[in-house]
């Protein structure tokens, strides 16, 4: 047999070409449940990192299931709306108009201490960057923050996924007295005693631009949720006054 | 078909010669792109030449057998394919099941396609010998690279970074108290080609074969 021939060598690259391309099918098929695992597993690792708990990721499900206490889905007009928060795929919401996206929320409960779950997605300088961020039930300090990319500049902007990053960020304030502040990202670090900004990474600027544009336009997103939180405190503690006004009154009338 | 055992003297060649006097990367000079790049630590050097192996011995086999069926018009392209499908396959493959190794490693996995060492073996070795030689070639050649990875990335590591395989070593036995510092150029690639460099140099001190005749 001639393997020069023309018809032999079309022939023989396309059956080559189907061969593969079976395969390589079959083979992401079969794969695709335990890669898909790995990435939900990583996810409530980092949902969890963000409140402190750092759990292995064979761990990271039960962890997730002790700890976080509730999920949910909001709109930006701060309502409850039906859904699951963890399917929420921010990449799709954020393309969306602003009035039709979906917010996820979580809320832990680590020893006692609630705190609150905001996901983050954000564009950074070659692909999307993402995280988590905590905030302490006051809704205005940061207990945590964790932050993740797909193809930042290595030794650069993918530093944003170091405690060296992430560490300043604990305990800063997105509010100014009502002001929403958000946390600023700077270049050549914050004024002392700065209590919305951290320090940027040199070299990693617009990866760094990336997280401040990110951390402010997420968060402002849950504002009217915040306010609704912030007014139920206030219509709370009210209810706990006449509730006492009215004790001292049937004590009296007795 | 040869009428050698499985383990002649010819055979064992195939295996030890890549190692030193035809070493992929410091004689044939093929494959410095990744030995620069997934050095910085052991644990990715030793998983990239673990990925390589596979691909290598797996691919010069598969040519091998199908050496006389390809027409040599595309043959590149053939071997291109074979190597673009295995790679992919092991990505895939250390995606579920070895995760961090793999978002380590990111685009490096799909850069071994790229690796010369792997089309130059094809080419040079499965497409003219039967399978059991070219997967002996293939398990050579890739030893041959996967030790100066290692060797490099031990070193990089190690003065680089204090640790070894993520293990603190210096920490452990106490250097830094006495105001030693990891040197952060060991990080930086120009030092993986300087490595590199310095183990040609030794090798060329040391195997007479290599030295040129002026």
């Amino acid at each position: 047999m001639d393997v020069n021939k023309n018809s032999y060598t079309l022939g023989f690259a396309a059956i080559m070409v189907i061969i593969v391309a079976a395969l390589l099918s079959v083979a992401f098929i079969q794969l695709k449940p335990f890669q898909d695992r790995n990435i939900e597993l990583e996810k409530k690792q980092n949902i969890l990192s963000s409140v402190g708990v750092k759990v292995k990721r064979d761990a990271a499900e039960k962890a997730y299931d002790t700890y976080i206490t509730s999920k949910l889905v909001l709109n930006n007009k701060g309502e409850e709306v039906e859904g699951s928060a963890f399917d929420v795929d921010l990449g799709k919401e954020i393309k969306k108009d602003v009035n039709t996206q979906l917010l996820p929320l979580f809320i832990s409960e680590v020893d006692g201490a609630k705190r609150y779950i905001i996901p983050l997605r954000g564009k950074g300088l070659w692909g999307p960057i993402w995280g988590f961020i905590a905030l302490e039930d006051d809704l205005n300090k940061v207990y945590g923050a964790v932050f993740d990319h797909e193809k930042e500049t290595p030794g650069l902007g993918a530093e944003i996924n170091t405690p060296m990053f992430q560490d300043p960020f604990a305990s800063k304030a997105i509010f100014e007295g009502e002001v929403f502040t958000s946390i600023k990202v700077i270049k050549g670090g914050p004024k002392e005693g700065d209590m919305h900004a951290v320090d940027g990474i040199s070299g990693g600027t617009i990866t760094s631009v990336g997280v401040h544009d990110m951390l402010s336009e997420r968060l402002s997103m849950y504002l009217p949720y915040f306010a609704k939180i912030k007014s139920g405190f206030v219509v709370d503690s009210i209810f706990l006054e006449i509730d006492s006004v009215a004790v001292v009154n049937d004590s009296i009338i007795n | 078909m040869s009428k050698d055992s499985l383990f002649s003297k010819k055979n064992i060649k195939l295996l030890s010669d890549p190692l030193n006097d035809e070493n992929p990367i410091t004689v044939q000079a093929l494959g410095v792109c990744s030995a620069l790049a997934i050095t910085v630590q052991l644990k990715p050097a030793i998983v990239m030449a673990i990925s390589v192996m596979v691909v290598l011995a797996v691919a010069n086999v598969l040519i091998s057998l199908m050496r006389k069926l390809i027409p040599s018009r595309i043959r590149i392209i053939v071997q291109l394919v074979v190597i673009a499908a295995l790679v992919i396959l092991v990505d895939q493959v250390l995606k579920a099941f070895a995760y961090d190794v793999s978002k380590e490693l990111s685009v490096f996995v799909g850069l071994i396609i790229t690796n010369c060492i792997i089309m130059g073996r094809l080419e040079a070795f499965g497409m003219a010998n039967g399978p059991w030689e070219s997967f002996l070639d293939g398990i050579g050649s890739s030893f041959g690279y996967a030790w100066i990875l290692i060797v490099v990335a031990f070193f990089r590591e190690l003065l680089g970074s204090g640790t070894l395989y993520g293990y603190p070593v210096l920490e452990k036995i106490g250097l830094y108290e006495t105001g030693y510092e990891n040197n952060g150029m060991m990080i930086l690639p120009p030092m993986a080609l300087i490595t590199v460099g310095i183990i040609i140099w030794i090798q060329r001190m040391k195997n007479e074969k290599l030295i040129e005749s002026k």
